[in-house]
Order: C-alpha cells, then structure tokens, then sequence
C-alpha cells in the first residue's frame, strides 16, 4: 500500500490543465489512486461475469476476448433502459458549471475529475459508436474510438467519483455524473471490473445479512457488549430485541453502526433512546444491514440487498421500519426501494406510538429516518434532555450527500442536535446543506489502498471544518451517516486533528436523562464530561 | 484554439457559400426556397424524433436532485420550489430553471487562498450573459414573426416597439440585437479565457458560437448597414409560410447569407448539443416530484433479480441460530 502524502504535500495542488488535451492525456494510474479489483471468489458468489485475478497496474486486464461487443452491447441496453443515460449524452453543453464543483477536481487538479470531462470519457464512445453525427465527424464532433484504453480510464474515473450529486446541483439541466458513473460502473461490471471494497460487501450482506460479513451469533455477542457498556455509563440495563415476531417496528442501520468506533456510540444511542421511550420493535439478523452497496455496484445488486429489508419486515409481522443514521442507504430508501421491491401493502403508514404523529411523507414507503422520528419526540416534549451534558463540545454538522440532495433532509438532524447541545456552528454556506461537499470516501471508496485521493477529495469539507475550528473552536463534527463516521475520522486525523466526529444520536444519548439512571460522569465513549466528574475522581 | 480554428474556418466557408451561390451564380431559388424548406424538415423532424427517441426510454427511477428542505413534519418548512412534492411545485421549479436558469444561479467559484484556505465566491457570470443570451434570441425568433404574418398579431408588433424603444438611430435599434452579441460575444470569450473552461470545450461548442454570431452580424447588418428590401423580405417569407414559394427579384446577398446560417443552424440543431432546448424539459432530476416515500413510481422493467431468501440464510445458520439463543423459523 502506498504511503500517504503529507497534508503539506498534497495541499499542494494545480488547478491548470495540462497541455495536453484529455483525449491525448495518458491515464496515471499508481498506488493511492486506485481501489483493489474484486476477488474472483467473491464475483462467482455473486453470479457475475469474468472473476480472474487482475490488477490495475498490470498492461493486461484480462478482459473476455469479445470485451468490445460486450460493452457496445451494455451501452445500448442501458440506453433502451435509462433516459437519463440518452438525455445526459445528448444535452450537456460543456458549460462548465460543474467544472470546479466536485471534491476531487478540487483537491486534485486533474482534469478528467471536473463532472464534465468524467462524462465525456463516455459520451466520447457514445457519440463515436451510437451518433451518426460522432461517425461523421470524429474528434471534430467530440467522438472517438472505444479501445482497451478506454476502458481503463472509465475504471479509473467512475471509481474516483463518490457519486455525490453536488455537481448536479450547479448543472443547468440538472445532469447528474452519479447517474453516469452508474452506469459506467454497471457497464464496467460486465466485464469483471469491479473493486473489492464494493464487491465485499454486497457479498456479505447478500448471502450473510451486512456488510461486513458479521455472522449472527456475533453480532448478538457485539449488541451484548453493548448493552454492557451502556449500563457502565448509565447504570440501566437495557434489552435488544432481535428477531422478535409482532413487533411494531423492524429498525435497519447500516453495519458500521455496530461495527466500529465511533458508529458504536450512535449505535448505543438508538439503543438508550428507543429503551427510554418504551419502544415496541425489533432487528433483525437477517436484514442487519441499512446500508446498499449494491447502489454503487449496479441496479439489480442493489435490488437484492434491499429486497431483504421488506421481506423481513414481512415475515416478522411489524407496522412500519425505522431506519438508522446513513447517508447512501436514505437514497436507497428514499428513491429506489418501493420502486424495486415494493409494493410494501402489508405494512402500515408510520405512525409513532409515542406521540401519534402520522409519518404522511412516508405513506408508501412506510420507513422513517430516525432523525425524523426524533424531532417528532423532542417538539412532543417526550425526551427528558440536559443539552448541559453535551456543553464541552462545540458543534458543527455535516450534511451527508444522499440524505440532502435525493432527499432533502436538511432541518431534522440540525434541531435535534440544536435540542441536544448548546453549541452549534454552521460551516460556511457554501458547503452545507444542497451544496455541501462529500467525505471524500463515499460510493465504496473508503478504503485504506484510496487513501490518498480519499484524503484529496475530502479537502473540501476538512477545509470548512477547519474554518469553523479556527473561528468558533469547534471541536465536534456531527453526521449522519455510518461512512462519514468513519471517513470523516480518518479525514480530520489527517487535516483537522482536533475535531471528533460524532453521530447524532451519540449526541441524543448523552443528553437523554433516562429514568432509573445513575449520575452521568461520563459520555458513551467513557470519557469524563467536564464539569460532572466523580467527586472522587477530581 | 486548435478545437476553434475548424469551427470558425467552417462558419467562414458557410458564409462564402450563398455569396458565391447567390452573388455569383444567381441560385436564388435554391437559396432563398429549397433551402429553407429542406432545414425546415430536418429541424422538426429531427427534433420531434430526438425527443421521441428520449421518449421512448422509460424513467425507471425518480432521482430528483433536492436542492432544499423536504416535506416532512409541519413545523419543517418545506421548500416546495427547490424540492418540490406535487405537479404544481414541479411546474414551478421547472419554470424557475427553464425561464430565470435557477441552477445556473446557484454558480460558485472556488479559490485557493494561503492559510491554506478555500474560499467560495459567487460567480453570476455566466448565468448573467447566459440568460442574457437565451432572452435575446428568444426575442428576436419572435420578432421574426412578423415577417411570416399578415397582418402582424398585436403582441409582435408590441414586442418589437419595446424592443426598438430607444430611437438611438435610424432605424431604431433593436436591444435584444445588442444583448445577444454581447452575451453570445462573453460567452465565447468565457470559454476562449477560462483555462478549465476552453480545456474541456470541443469543436462543437464553438462552431454554434461562431454560426449564431454570424447570423446576428448579417442580420445586424441588413437592418443597420446594407439595407434590404424588407417589404420583398417578407413577399418571400409569407410565400414560403403559405407553401407557395416565390422569389421576389432584388432581395440583396446580404439577406441570402444571413438566411442560409439560419437554415444551417436548423440543421445543425438536432444532431447537436443545442438539443438542450428540449432535453431541460426531460431532465429526470429536475422534472419529477420528490415524492418517492409518498407515491410508488413504477418501474417498467423491474427486474427479476436472484434473492437469498430468509428461509435459505436461516438453513445455512441455523446451527449457529440456535446455539446462540435466536428464535428461528424451523428447528432442524
């Protein structure tokens, strides 16, 4: 694995495009800027075309030898399929808008990073190959030849594209480079191109029930340990129910939840907040997973990881789901999964136990984001909060991509946070909310092989955050999403040290007054809170 | 400026081409009628079958981009034009970026500043001669009514008092024909000086450029400077509107170029980029209501995809199940 650059180093960025045009400009492919292939094993579980060993680095990729028709033929299908594809090939009037607007053109420099350019490595063979205007004209009209070359700079591209949608925003005719980059990767799929860090988890949660491969009787042992913990800080203890038939509610959250620090802390405080409020539901082993890297894989993949979710919800009888703090999963759930794999008729519109509320936004759907769910309780007066507890952090918040711009999920997590802490600063405006920058790290690119480019395209954000650290002293970065809790860590590690990142629901748990708790003299992560430590401690 | 030296060689040799074919060899019926007749086909039959061919392609998901608070609980207020939920707000949000270019609007510049530090901007360039532009053209396509029209309806003849409004010479000039020579004018130079910009333009992007300048300069200068007969101007449109082409004798070549860049720009305009016309109208993330959880959009082609169904995973962990205390469907 490639070591990292300094932050000194990598600030270093030029923004001037080459000489060369791009058409010309060879691809530098090196470790740092590449995730690993697939591993063969993996695909055959999956069904899916050519596992082999491979590298990025290695002159043969060992496509299938008839790789060209392959492709051709992937195009066209998608083309009948998608008008997005027909329409975002056809209408981009290279503007520019969208040039400087994606994380790793900033943080990088390189041309074929700028949302456009990342478009035309495929609207090239679109208008070569399909146009009869590109035939004419070639290179005149934008068109060339599709080689093998080609096809190594759409592996290249379409996995350093988080799919975050911020160039969208900017685009005048709303074309969207994730939906590109979609299909760029379902294309690349059909030819066994594919990166191990997405392949991985799709394996996992298709054939074990999440991401990370963690088998039931582990994960019981985890939520134990849990339970554990929660009791050390809280003194309650506090049941988990897994598998319960004729709950009301089946709650899905994504795995780095309950796999890793700091998703732990969140974890524990979906647990504390639904103990404390006497919440009738459920998870499940089998549907362990909210997250979909499916998403990032291709639109059947993602399919079979989601079908789980209202196929266990069936089984087990509840009313309506609740889904955890994750960024890629709400777009899941909010644009693709009723259309995949509902109807959902045999559940019922959200309704919260606690308080009455009708969840109308989520009529058909029937799953509510647990920041959603949340508010409703603190505007109901229903959580007993001492935001006091929570006075040693000052507070920024990161809005997630998906949650914002395939949803719009801006308002729900800023008052529960505003309820649950006394400090909160907004970073800059032109990096939150509908414009905020990605993790750097999203779409299966966070991993330790990337790091380089994650540490690139993440810039942005650290930038902002680095802002409202030197102007407010923030020392907190609230999100909600399983793969910024991780990425953002690594992320403010590298460029922002003094800033910890946290979950909302972290943040709920801290100032939930439970009943039947003891004094709080530290936070979930076991760490003193100023002001309130034992006697004998100070 | 490789990508824009062909383009514009082009544009010339299509300037040329009616000067010699008119000026020279007198082909006035072919210039002034087949001509005309033959872009008109290709632009509405080629339009109408782009979009049909868009059409065509079902919309398998509803990804609108959000740009805004969604509607959740009441006392969220909802942003209904930038995330709409109904037909209305959509048609608002659509009339908002169709009319006023609102993402355009939205328009940031990054700069990297010691420290070391990001700051953003606003940058209204672009969307100002963009817009600028757009209105422009779209104005002076509708003044051109009145050639087509006997007697001219009240609403042209309105527009082109506005638009002639200012007598700053004889004959009054038009505004829209500045404004759509200093926006077209901009936005070439804008690509031609913005180094990213000119980086990632192709041939095609300025050949459109240099065409529509070439139509406003002959057009500007059969009003301004080489007068033309604009009574047997409009003999010839009306005859062609009618589909009873005659060609008046006298019209001067100038009248001639300018109509064949015209025609060529129809031409052009379905196989090209200018497409975009109608592609904002079809747009997937801006013309669909964020409405997912609230209405099931249907998918046409759903696909049956392999499952691993509960049944399957509870077989092959049912040992481990039940080891571990966890209630399962079937004991052995």
């Amino acid at each position: 694995m490639a070591k990292t650059p300094s932050p000194q180093e990598l600030w270093n960025i030029d923004h001037k495009p080459p000489k060369k045009w791009w058409m010309d400009l060879p691809l530098n492919i090196r470790p740092g800027n590449f995730s690993y292939p697939a591993k063969p094993q993996i695909l055959k579980e999956l069904d899916m075309p050519n596992p082999r060993p491979w590298s990025p680095l290695d002159e043969d990729w060992k496509l299938p030898p008839n790789w060209k028709e392959i492709v051709l033929e992937g195009i066209r299908e998608r083309l009948d399929k998608f008008r997005t594809f027909k329409v975002f090939m056809d209408i981009c009037v290279r503007c520019g808008a969208c040039a400087d607007k994606c994380h790793f053109f900033i943080g990088s420099g390189d041309p074929r990073n700028m949302p456009v350019l990342r478009a035309e490595l495929l609207r090239s063979i679109y208008r070569g190959e399909f146009t009869k205007a590109g035939k004419l004209l070639g290179r005149f009209g934008g068109a060339r030849e599709l080689t093998v070359d080609v096809i190594k700079e759409w592996f290249h591209y379409f996995y350093q594209c988080t799919e975050c949608r911020r160039c969208s925003v900017f685009c005048p005719y709303g074309i969207d480079t994730a939906e590109i980059t979609m299909l760029g990767r379902e294309i690349l799929n059909l030819l066994g191109l594919n990166i191990n860090w997405i392949m991985e988890p799709v394996r996992n949660c298709f054939k074990i029930g999440n991401h990370l491969g963690i088998q039931p009787h582990s994960l019981k042992d985890m939520v134990d340990f849990f339970i554990d913990d929660i009791e050390e800080v809280t003194g309650v203890r506090i049941e988990v129910p897994f598998m319960k038939k004729g709950a009301e509610v089946l709650f899905v959250t994504p795995s780095g939840d309950y796999f890793a620090d700091p998703g732990t802390y969140t974890f524990m405080g979906y647990l504390m907040l639904f103990h404390e409020i006497g919440l009738d539901y459920t998870m499940s082993y089998y549907a362990a997973e909210g997250g979909n890297f499916g998403l990032f894989s291709s639109n059947e993949n993602m399919k079979r990881l989601n079908a789980k979710i209202y196929a266990e919800a069936k089984r087990l009888g509840v009313k309506w789901i609740l889904g955890g703090e994750c960024g890629h999963m709400w777009r899941v759930i909010n644009q693709f999964m009723d259309t995949m794999n509902g109807p959902a008729d045999f559940l019922e519109v959200p309704k919260s136990p606690i308080t009455g509320t009708v969840f109308e936004n989520a009529r058909s759907t029937k799953m509510v984001h647990i920041t959603e769910f949340t508010s409703d309780l603190i505007k109901h007066g229903k959580l007993n909060l001492d935001p006091s507890r929570n006075d040693h952090l000052k507070v920024t918040f990161h809005d997630s991509c998906n949650p914002v711009r395939a949803m719009g999920l801006l308002e729900e997590p800023r008052y529960v946070i505003k309820n649950v802490c006394n400090n909160f600063y907004e970073m800059p405006e032109d990096t939150i909310r509908e414009k905020t920058f990605c993790c750097g790290s999203g779409s299966g690119l966070n991993n330790d092989e990337f790091m380089e480019m994650r540490m690139r395209g993440g810039l942005p954000r650290a930038n902002a955050v680095q802002y409202v650290h030197d102007k407010h002293d923030v020392n907190t970065l609230a999100c909600i999403c399983a793969i910024d809790r991780a990425a953002l860590t690594t992320l403010m590690n590298y460029w922002v040290p003094d800033v910890t990142v946290y979950g909302v629901h972290e943040l709920v748990a801290n100032a939930l007054v439970m009943k039947g708790e003891k004094k709080r003299t530290t936070d979930l992560r076991q760490m003193p809170i100023p002001g309130m430590e034992d006697a004998e401690d100070v | 400026m490789d990508r824009a030296a062909l383009p514009f060689v082009a544009v010339i040799a299509l300037v040329i081409t009616p000067l010699i074919g008119v000026g020279a060899i007198s082909l006035h019926y072919l210039f002034g009628v087949i001509v005309p007749y033959v872009a008109a086909l290709i632009f509405f039959a080629g339009f109408i079958m782009k979009v049909v061919n868009w059409g065509t392609s079902p919309v398998p998901f509803r990804i609108p981009t959000t740009c805004g608070q969604q509607k959740s609980l009441p006392w969220f207020k909802h942003s209904k034009l930038e995330n709409p939920v109904t037909g209305i707000q959509v048609i608002g949000r659509m009339f908002l970026e169709v009319v006023f270019f609102r993402s355009l609007f939205r328009n940031l510049k990054p700069e990297i500043r010691g420290g070391p530090r990001i700051v953003y901007g606003p940058t209204k360039w672009l969307w100002f001669f963009a817009l600028m532009f757009h209105w422009c053209f779209f104005i002076i396509f509708f003044r051109h009514l009145r050639l087509f029209t006997e007697p001219v309806p009240g609403v042209v003849t309105f527009v082109d008092r506005i638009d002639s409004m200012f007598q700053i010479c004889i004959p009054p000039i038009y505004l829209t024909d500045l404004g759509l020579l200093l926006g077209i004018t901009c936005l070439f130079l804008r690509r031609v000086i913005v180094p990213q910009v000119r980086y990632l333009s192709l041939p095609s992007d300025y050949f459109p450029l240099f065409l529509i300048i070439g139509i406003a300069v002959t057009g500007m200068l059969m009003r301004y400077v080489i007068r033309v007969d604009i009574i047997k101007v409009k003999e010839l449109a009306l005859s062609l509107a009618a589909f009873s082409p005659k060609v008046p004798q006298g019209i001067g070549v100038i009248f001639y170029t300018h109509l064949f860049l015209v025609c060529v720009l129809a031409m052009y305009f379905p196989f090209s980029k200018l497409m975009h016309l109608g592609g904002v109208f079809m747009s997937p993330t801006r013309n669909l209501a964020n409405n997912n959880r609230i209405v099931r959009h249907i998918n046409p082609w759903n696909p049956k995809v392999k499952l691993h169904p509960y049944e399957e995973w509870e077989d092959e962990f049912r040992d481990k199940l039940l080891d571990a205390g966890i209630p399962v469907e079937k004991k052995g």
